[in-house]
Order: structure tokens, then sequence, then C-alpha cells
């Protein structure tokens, strides 16, 4: 369809690429804020295929890594009248805590066990901060998390400004995509995808199975929460339902319409979800019924995904 | 009053002619209509509630056009799904703000939703008017000088149905809550309004919101034999655990009393749903007898609406909405700074007799009704509230601006 | 703790038991659609709840509860047969992922018609003249209902180990979970026999909602809740097991009653730490198969 060198040229210039889309993306959306949505969703899907694209486990738990992720950027911020880069490094390392906590615990099943495991576990974590109102506002969800201005260089930036926001937010997202790709393309990339492919084989050739699913599920943690953390300073709220099961369910049904088996397909599937849910629910209440229909299509005529699907147009 | 306005007409018309060759887009969009977003649930289990706020929010707009809007600027609602989820109201209110460029914020109908819309329109110094239960909004750290609170708080709720129940049906009581804010703050309102009265607490229960099955905790509550069950729950929760209690025969001992009482569950439930329940509402339309400010918005509503009455969480749509509008009128303005102080103190009769906004926290102090379910003798098919009796409104029934942290 | 005694904990077990008869008969669904199929039905829940509205749909037609005891199966389990038969189909030997999105997918769907034909504020459905009131049961009274909830349901049990156990057809469909390719080879039609049981999953979700019914009234979201339940229920009993869902079921049920009359806000954690709690100890539930779908 495209002439061969122009898609040679794409592939070449894929971060130049990447970058200018990330610059015009806000403009093409039908309004900043779910352009915003759009990146942290993408990213906190990104994270999540790490364990289910690359490694092949399905977890059912990841909204207690992205949810923690938003707790900790909103706890420091609310409670402890920390800095706006402070937030987000506790929101990293909130989620990849408990993705150290979590994985300790549910790394040793696997199949369908590992998605229940960590369902239950995440749960877990969803009735202690339901309980614990003092810290996480409880039902309420935990508000206040304000940032009307950010100092970074030297310089003060105003986050209220929703452009402005935008491109904080897409730097560190671009930040974090450049260091997953890096991962997946380092050795240690390359071993996740050994352990998916033949457990055997992996544990053969001296790879310790079970520490290499514990590291990705904690660096997975690491982008979860970040993506968090990210969605906390965006929304000034972290509401309870970040961490409820449906979220989880959420970034499954995200990662699955994208094309699981690619690198940026779950962006793309987080980005088309939340485009379609809004398109559709301005014009219809009953946007469920579009949005369920257009799943049931995807997975009957494009199971790869729409990335996927359109990747391998492209390789035809 | 016509000079000022006139005056401040020319004033607005010739800033606006300056600065329209400054930056146009901006204020055109932000001077030809006033704008008011609407963010409540349209889809979930509260869509009938939230449509029909909708339709009572667009009577209070078409009446300030009619009556010729601000000097000839019309308002115009701008009505979003929140999806009853604090996250997607934040984005709807960030994209009413920025890219709608509203001028004012009125919905909501829960209590997490409202204070993530507040959060939002706070940061940005937009002017919000919930319209949904909540104690906190009106408290700090939540409140904030732009924030609103057109609906009855839970304390003040609470309050007028503990005094009417602990007075006429007896003083054992045993609380079921859902366990969440507006169960916990019911049930303080409920404490604080017996405890002077002498109450006895026999039990305080909790149950997760989203309970489906109560028969776990009816056997208990039955042996303690209490005079009165309270069922500090909302919505579904409230529906299946009156009905799970009169399946386990509760009702023939205790009475079974709720603090809200919906009009539209009611409709949708039956006759039977509520059955010997008592419970508290901010509105029902069958006060129009002896309220003409009721008479008269039933009257608008009913000619809109195909002859069907306006629900109580209906009613506050149109009173969130006029009330802002009525700010608007009074500050001869849109500048949230004169609307908000337009607002203070004001006193108004709306659709439920005289109200007035306090001050020091922007609640509004108002009558709580109290209903019962009719079974029988029903005049319509509407018909379906007996109002026992009438918590005037009064500022000492709230709670204190002191103790909400106002200074 | 004021008021409890003996008795009380008795009554409680019973309730227990009653709350656990409608995760029996969703996990029992669940788990044949599991072991059988391989498929992790998203839709379990929208099933159920299409249970309880056609069980008012027949009874608005001039059905009664009897009745629709047995047309309610009927009727979505035919649903269930065509969802079958034109979609999850297509899906067979693609793993687990396909169908548990296709059924995401038709979840919604499912609920958003529900809301379209029924509106979207939940229903009342009246407990059926004969089993209102309670019973004398010894220690105290208990609702009628709820007694005959647990009846049916180990009828239900009863009946469905005589088919599985004592028929031809069961014997086709246990054989045909242990190794569809040998049935095949031995000239056994699979496809009918999968359809059949995706019917008998889905027919069992809408008994459970149709008992529910009576309970708890009728509500799109109803199934949305319990579908997490269930899927607790299922992978404590052991995906796939039979008489792990029975079991599991029955034992969360007593778990949540007896949680709710100790801590009650703590009724709803109580299932999931009972799933840590078993799925840590031993990682395939109960009676599952060790290293299944691994």
């Amino acid at each position: 369809m495209l002439p061969p060198n122009f898609v040679a040229t794409c592939k070449r210039h894929r971060v130049v690429l990447s970058i200018a889309f990330l610059i015009v993306f806000p403009l093409l959306m039908p309004f900043k804020a779910i352009a915003v949505n759009i990146l942290i969703y993408g990213l906190f899907a990104l994270g999540f295929n790490l364990m289910f694209g690359t490694l092949g486990l399905l977890s059912f738990g990841h909204a207690a890594l992205f949810g923690a992720g938003a707790y900790a950027c909103g706890i420091a911020i609310v409670h402890f009248g920390a800095p706006w880069w402070a937030g987000i490094l506790g929101g990293t390392l909130g989620g990849m805590a408990i993705a150290a906590l979590i994985g300790a615990l549910a790394i040793r099943t696997r199949g369908i066990y590992f998605a229940m495991v960590t369902l239950a576990l995440s749960q877990c974590v969803y009735f202690l901060a339901y309980q614990a109102t003092a810290w996480t506002g409880g039902e309420n969800g935990l508000r206040g998390v304000e940032l009307s201005r950010i100092a970074a260089f030297g310089h003060s930036i105003n986050f209220v400004d929703p452009l402005t926001r935008y491109y904080v937010v897409a730097f560190f997202v671009a930040l974090a995509l450049f260091i997953l790709s890096r991962i997946l393309a380092s050795p240690f990339g390359a071993v996740l995808e050994a352990v998916r492919e033949n457990e055997a084989r992996a544990r053969a050739c001296g790879y310790d199975v079970r520490a290499t699913r514990f590291m990705a599920f904690v660096i997975s943690g690491g982008f979860c929460g970040l993506a968090g953390a990210l969605q906390a300073l965006h929304l000034s709220i972290v509401p309870i339902e970040t961490l409820y099961y449906q979220t989880s369910g959420l970034v499954v049904m995200m990662a699955l319409l994208g094309g699981m088996g690619t690198f940026f397909g779950p962006f793309v599937g987080a980005g088309v979800f939340l485009l379609l849910e809004n398109l559709v629910s301005l014009w219809t209440v009953h946007w469920q019924l579009f949005v369920g229909a257009a799943f049931v299509a995807c997975v009957l005529f494009f199971p790869r995904g729409i990335w996927g699907t359109l990747l391998m147009g492209r390789a035809k | 009053m016509s000079h000022a306005m006139t005056a401040q007409i020319s004033r607005r018309t010739l800033l606006a002619a300056s600065s329209v060759l400054a930056m146009p887009a901006i204020v055109r969009a932000q001077d030809s209509t006033i704008k008011i977003g609407f963010p409540v649930p349209l889809t979930g289990p509260y869509g009938t509630e939230a449509k029909d706020q909708v339709a009572c929010a667009q009577i209070a707009i078409a009446e300030f056009n009619e009556a010729g809007g601000l000097g000839g600027r019309k308002a115009e609602l701008l009505v979003r799904d929140d999806k009853l989820d604090p996250g997607e109201a934040a984005t709807r209110t960030l994209e009413l703000i920025e890219n709608d460029r509203v001028s004012f914020i009125a919905g909501s109908l829960s209590a997490s939703v409202q204070l993530a819309i507040n959060n939002v329109a706070k940061q940005r110094g937009i002017l919000f008017n919930s319209i949904s239960q909540s104690d906190q909004i009106v408290a700090l750290p939540d409140w904030s000088k732009t924030t609103f609170h057109e609906a009855m708080t839970p304390y003040l709720t609470a309050g007028a149905v503990g005094r009417y129940a602990f007075k006429n049906f007896g003083k054992k009581v045993v609380f079921l809550r859902a366990d969440y804010a507006y169960g916990n703050e019911m049930i303080d309102g409920f404490k604080a309004a017996g405890a002077p009265m002498g109450i006895e607490v026999l039990a305080d229960l909790r149950h997760p919101l989203g309970t489906t099955d109560y028969s776990t905790l009816l056997p208990r509550i039955q042996s303690l034999k209490p005079d009165i069950l309270v069922l500090a729950n909302f919505g579904r929760d409230q529906q299946i655990s009156i009905k799970q209690a009169t399946d386990f025969g509760l009702k023939k001992t205790t009475k079974i009393v709720a603090p809200i009482l919906l009009y539209t569950s009611r409709l949708a439930a039956g006759a039977q749903a509520f059955e010997g329940v008592i419970g508290g509402t901010s509105y029902y339309w069958g006060i129009e007898a002896n309220t003409p400010s009721a008479k008269a918005f039933n009257d608008k509503y009913r000619k809109a609406n195909e002859n069907r009455v306006p629900s109580d969480y209906g009613a506050l749509g149109y009173a969130g909405v006029r009330s802002i509008l009525a700010g608007v009128t009074r500050a001869g303005s849109t500048d949230t700074a004169k609307v908000v102080a337009a607002m203070e103190g004001l006193k108004y009769d709306s659709y439920k007799g005289a109200q007035e906004i306090r001050s020091c926290d922007h609640q509004s102090v108002q009558s709580v009704f109290i209903i019962e379910s009719k079974s029988k003798d029903m005049a319509n098919q509407y018909d379906v509230f007996n109002v026992l009796a009438t918590d005037a409104a009064n500022a000492e029934n709230l709670r204190s601006c002191k103790d909400e942290g106002h200074a | 703790m004021e008021g409890l005694s003996l008795d009380l904990v008795v009554l409680q077990l019973f309730t227990g038991l009653a709350l656990g008869a409608i995760y029996v008969l969703l996990a029992l669904g669940m788990s044949l659609l599991f072991g059988m199929l391989t498929v992790v039905n998203f839709a379990h829940g929208a099933f159920y709840m299409l249970g309880a509205y056609v069980g008012i749909m027949l009874l608005g037609v001039g059905f009664n509860f009897w009745l629709c005891l047995l047309f309610v199966p009927l009727v979505v389990g035919s649903v269930g047969l065509l969802c079958e038969r034109f979609l999850i189909r297509r899906l067979y030997g693609r793993g687990i992922d396909y169908p548990l999105l296709l059924t995401f997918g038709l979840s919604y769907i499912m609920v958003e018609c529900v809301r379209i034909v029924f509106g979207t504020t939940g229903l009342q459905f009246d407990t059926p003249d004969a089993l209102v009131g309670a019973t004398d049961i010894g220690i105290g009274y208990f609702p009628t209902y709820r007694l005959f909830v647990i009846a049916v349901t180990f009828v239900v049990l009863g009946l469905l180990w005589l088919f599985l156990e004592r028929t031809p057809y069961g014997l086709i469909i246990r054989a045909g979970a242990r190794d569809p390719q040998i049935v095949r080879i031995l000239g056994i039609d699979v496809a009918r026999v999968w359809l059949v049981v995706f019917g008998i999953g889905t027919g069992l979700a809408a008994l459970a909602g149709l008992l529910a019914a009576p309970l708890q009234g009728a509500s799109p979201e109803m199934g949305n809740s319990i579908l997490a339940e269930a899927f607790v229920v299922t992978v404590v009993g052991g995906m796939g097991s039979l008489v792990g869902a029975v079991i599991a079921g029955l034992l969360v049920g007593v778990v949540v009653a007896m949680t709710s009359l100790l801590a009650p806000e703590m009724a709803q954690v109580s299932i999931f730490a009972l799933m840590a709690v078993v799925l840590l100890i031993r990682p395939q539930g109960f009676f599952g198969r060790a290293g299944l779908m691994s």
C-alpha cells in the first residue's frame, strides 16, 4: 500500500516521529484534559503490558500499582507538603513497593491463578485504602493535590494552563517510554522473552525464572506508579476507584484492544478506548452499547489488536 | 436600577469592544452567552435522577432567558455525563473550564463526585454550586470562597428526621449505615439530634457500599428488639435493605427510618417498597398545596414535561442553577467575585419556601420535609408520599461554621 | 459483643448457606465453561442479571414464579447458545484472552440493552406468595424464601450430577473436557457438546439471577459486583472443578455471614482475603488441577 522506502524512513526516524506526534497530539483531541488522560492510561497500559505482552503473565491487580503511585504522590503532596518532583518520584517508588509486596506473594502462581491472586491482593489494597480515611480520604477520595505552579530548571511553570500541563506530563511519559524501550532491548528484555517462550529452556540456560518475573513485576510497578502519580497531579484528586478492580480490567482491555504483542499497541488501545468512550457518550447515553460492540468486533475481526493489525497490514 | 444597568452595559460593551481587537476568540466565547457547566451521572444507576436534574435546570435557564437574561446576555447549560465517577467528573470539569470556558458549574449526584468537581473548580477560581449531599464540602479544607452548596447537608437531613422519629417512635435505636461518607455523616447527624433526647444506641452496624444481601445482619438486629432501625444508605442499597428487613419481619416490632426517601425509587419500585418507612426529603411536589413557589415551579415543569411532576433531586438541579443566575442578576455581572458576593446572604424562595445562603459557609439554609410512603387513597400516579411534618429552615439546625473550621 | 448467642450463630450459618447457594449456582456455570471450554466468561454476571429481568418479563405476560424457574434458564440459556454459536465458537484455540475480551464486550452490550428496555432504575421483584414470611427452624425464625433457595440449589445440584454421571450425554461432556481430540476421533461432534455446555452454564447463571431477584430486586448493574465474587468462588474451589465450586460457594457464603456478624465492615474484604490465603497455600484451589492454564 505504502511505498517501502517510506516505511523504512518512518522506522529509522521513529523517535523523531514519536516526539512530533506527542507535540501535535493535544491539538488533535477534542480537549486537552482527555489528551493527558490518554497519555497517562497509555503509560499505565504499557507498564501493564510488560507483564502481559512481554512476559505472558496476565495480572488482574494492576490497579493496585497504578493506585499506589497515585496515592503515594497525593499523600506526599497533601500531607507532607512535598515538592512536585518528589511527588512523582514517590509515586514511582510507591508503585514499585506495592509491586514488590504483591509480587513476592503472587509470583509463585501461574496462568489464570496468577491473575486471581493479583486480583485478590489488589482488592485487599483497595479495602485498606478505603478504611484508612485519615490518609486517603476513604470513599471520598484524596483531594487537594493542587499544583498551581511548578518550579523546574530555575523557571516557574504555570501547571494550571492545560497545554503546559500536557507537555509536562508528555515529557515524563516520553522519558518512561524511552526507558522502557531500552529495557526491552537490553539482555534483560531478551530473558523476559525467553521465559515467556519456553520457561524450561530458559531455566536450563541458567536463568532464575522466578527472580526474573519478580523483577519484571517491580519494574512494571514503577511505570504504573509513575502513571498514577501523573494522574494525581493532572486531576488534583485521587479517586478511590483508581484502586478498584475495574481499573485493572480496564487496562487489560486497553492492552488487548491495541495489541499486546506490540510495543505501542497498549498505548493505542488506551487512546482508542478513551476517545471512543468520550465521543460516543457525547451523543448518546447508551455509549456502553457501542463500546461493547466495538470490543466484540475487534476480537472477532482484529485479533491482533488495532495496532497489531496495522503493523501486520504494513508488513504485507 | 435600570440606570445602573445601562451604565454597566455600556461599560461592558466598551470593554468588550476594546478587547475584541486584542484577543477576539476568547472574549467572544465568554461574552456572548453565560455558560453554566452541569456534570451529572446520565449513565449508571442514577440516570433517571440525572435526566430529571437536566430537565429542571433547563427550566431555570429558560426563566432567566425569558426575563431578558443579563442585559440581553442569555444563559446556556452545558450538560456533561460524569458517569458517577470522580475521575471522570474531574476530567469533565477540566473540559468545561478549559475548553468550553464556562463561567459557573452546578451539578453532581454523589459526595465523592462533588468533592472532585469542587477541587478542580476552586483551583481555577470557578464558582461551583453543588446539588448533592455532603457535610465536607461546606467544611474546611474542601470549602473555598467559590464553593456553594444548594442541597441539604446530611447533618441537617438526619437531624430533622431524627428529631421527628425519636419523639414519635421511641428511644431504643439501631443504626445500620453504608460504610462511606454519606452513611457516616447521616449517622453523625442522627446521633447529634438524638443525644439531647436521650436515645439509647443498641448497635451501630456498618455494611459495605453496594451490599446486595443484608440477611447476614438482620437476625442480629432482630434479636436486639429496637424501637427504631435507622438505615443510613442510599438508592439501591436502601431499597434492598428495606425489602429484606421486611422479609425478616422486622417491621412488626420496629419502625424503619431512612434519612432520605427518593421519589424516583418510590415511583419505580412501587407502593410496597417503602411501606411504613419514614424518611426525609428536600422537596416533594405535593407541598404545592400551601407553597406558592412550589406550585409555580411544578406548573412550569408540567408544561415542559408532559404533565409529569419534578422529583426531589431534579428540583435541586433547578435550584442550583437558579441560585447562580439570581446571583448573576443581583451582581449585574458574571464576574466570579461579584457573583460570590451577591450570593452570600441571598434570600430566595425559588421552589420550596424561604431559603437563605449562609454567608460563612455558603450553605443554603432550608426546610426539610418528613414524609412517609402512601399505599392507598392516592389522587394520581404521582401522589406517593404524605408530608408528616416540616422542619422549618433554621441555621441552628446546621453544623455551626465554627465546627466546620471557618474562622 | 452484645446479643451474640449460639442460636444467632447457627441462624447466621443458615443465612450464609442461602447466600452461598447463589454463589454455587453461578460458580458451577463458570466452572463448567472454564473447565470444558477454557472460556473465562466475563459476561456471566450479565447472564445472571438477564435471568432476573427475563423473570420479570415472563411474570408480566402471565407466567407464575414456578414456571419462571423452568423457563427463565431455558430462555437465557438459548441466548447463551446463540452467543456460543455465532461469537465464541470462532475463538476456540486462540487462548483464553480472546473469549475473555469478547465476553467483556458482550456484558456491556447486554447491560445496556436491559437499560434501554427496562430503564436504569432497579425494579422490584415480589417474593412468590407461597414463600413469603418466616419458618421456624427450631432455633428461631428464618425467611422461608431463603430456605427455598437452598433447597432449589441442592435439587439442581442433584440433577446436574445425574446428568453428568448417569447419562450418555454427560459421559461425552466429561470425555470432551478431558481430551477433546480423542472424542473427536471417536466420531463425536464436539462442537455440539460445547454448545450444550455453554447453554447449561448460562442457564445456571440465569437461574441464580432469578432466585436472587426476590431478595434484592433487579437492576442492570446487579451482575457487576457478583461477577467478582463468583470468580473468587470458582478460583477458590479450583477452576474447572464442579465439586470445588459447590464447596467453595457454601464456604464463601458462610465466611461472609460470619464476618458480617463479628465485623460487618470487613465482610467484603473477607472474600478476597480468603482467596489470597487459599491460593498462597494451594495455588490451584481446593480441587483444581495443578498447572492448568499455565
